[in-house]
């Protein structure tokens, strides 16, 4: 039997669900012999591949980069797992959506800079006006909600995703866990 | 024979029960041990049917009926597990995730709010409404509590709990449809409002929408138990 093709995504979020995809420690020698890890931040790969089993998408979108890159991810991937609560609520990045693009980067690169005040727009993605869940531009397959989900349910999560088991996700995590 | 000695019979989830007349359906039910979900209801505060949470279907009726309001009838056949209830109650739940900002990770009562663990509950991943991402105020003008609006759920328990129990009705709601807010007084600050600072409101609060503010930062449970006990108290005098 041929490996799955797992990918991992990292948008707008603090890469603490890739932590703790890290934290299933030896565990994860054991998938390493179900997976290959075709795409992540964690490895080398710079190109999305044209075809991927499993992808893990940890963050909201909230640039115009991340929102090509989820459509790019989507073409090219059977099972979509949107990983943690920004992916799937927005959560901590969207709350900059009741005050505004603007008044957000006038506060954090002129009122609080104490030198080179100055909003950076070269070799940066242009900000979305909205943060949104990553469901509001593509098909998501498998909700993991959690902030960030557990090293358990991660593994749990996957090994179903892998094997073809049914899972019930609302008995390993929930919103904020 | 008086009104309170009248029995009904009646069948919950095919389970034959008796009742009280007078008696709500929900009371019945959690007498005998059947679970209707609710967030609005609380023990020892009059029942409003706010949430629509505790939703159940009467067979031969089309409309569904809050269990918390709905008394017992006489041969009543209720069903309060069903595919379409169940269909409701996560569209309830999602439409108040939806509504306010309820960023779970970064809330005071991450952990122990009857909002997240209800979702939870009942399957909720993923909520399919747009998010609003309104922006509400938060008071913190008390010196001891602070009032999230994000949070807020308007089950209106702060304000049955102020009217009923404490005697004092500082909280009230303004505004009508999605533009309700919680206010104190007539919109005045909390801290400069009438408040007995008894802090009812808090404990009885299901999300992190009153908190005490030596709590922020730190595991923040609530102990609304004390009300049925306070009733009897006063009851017994």
């Amino acid at each position: 039997m041929s490996k799955t093709k797992l990918a991992t995504v990292w948008l707008d979020g603090c890469s603490g669900c890739h932590m703790s995809f890290l934290d299933m420690d030896e565990r994860l020698l054991e998938l390493a012999e179900l997976v290959d890890v075709v795409y992540s931040p964690l490895v080398d790969t710079k190109e999305f591949p044209e075809s991927v089993d499993i992808a893990l998408v940890e963050g909201a979108v909230a640039s115009e980069a991340d929102e090509a890159k989820i459509r790019k991810v989507r073409a090219h991937t059977r099972t979509l797992v949107a990983m943690g609560d920004c992916s799937i609520t927005g959560n901590v990045p969207a709350m900059r959506n009741p005050i505004g693009v603007e008044a957000i980067l006038e506060r954090a690169y002129i009122e609080n800079a104490s030198a080179q005040q100055q909003i950076p727009t070269i070799g940066v993605p242009k900000l979305l006006p909205q943060v949104r869940p990553i469901q509001d531009f593509v098909k998501v397959d498998v909700y993991l909600p959690g902030c960030p989900p557990s090293a358990d349910t991660f593994h749990t999560a996957l090994t179903s995703l892998i094997t073809g088991e049914p899972m019930d996700i609302s008995a390993l995590t929930r919103f904020g866990a | 024979m008086s009104v309170d000695t009248d029995v009904k019979t009646l069948v919950i989830d095919e389970q034959e029960v008796s009742a009280r007349s007078g008696q709500t359906i929900l009371e019945v039910a959690r007498e005998n041990d059947i679970n209707i979900p609710t967030l609005c209801h609380l023990e020892g505060l009059s029942d409003i049917g706010a949430c629509r949470l505790c939703l159940v279907e009467i067979k031969g009726s089309n409309k569904l009926l809050p269990a918390c309001v709905a008394t017992v009838q006489e041969g009543m056949e209720v069903s309060t597990d069903t595919e379409r209830l169940r269909k409701h109650r996560r569209t309830v739940l999602e439409l108040l995730f939806a509504e306010r900002n309820h960023v779970c990770s970064v809330c005071v009562s991450n952990g122990r709010c009857e909002l997240q663990s209800m979702a939870q509950e009942q399957g909720i991943t993923h909520i399919r409404f747009p998010y609003r991402h309104a922006a509400y105020s938060v008071d913190a003008s008390h010196e001891r509590f602070t009032a999230d609006h994000n949070r807020c759920i308007l089950c209106l328990r702060c304000v049955r709990a102020c009217a009923e129990v404490e005697g004092a009705h500082v909280w009230d709601v303004m505004g009508r449809g999605i533009d309700c807010l919680l206010i104190t007084d007539l919109h005045e600050e909390w801290g400069r409002s009438t408040c007995t600072r008894c802090g009812k409101c808090v404990q009885v609060c299901p999300t992190g929408a009153l908190f005490d503010k030596s709590k922020i930062g730190s595991d923040h449970p609530k102990y609304p138990d004390f009300l049925p006990f306070l009733n009897l108290m006063r009851e017994a005098q």
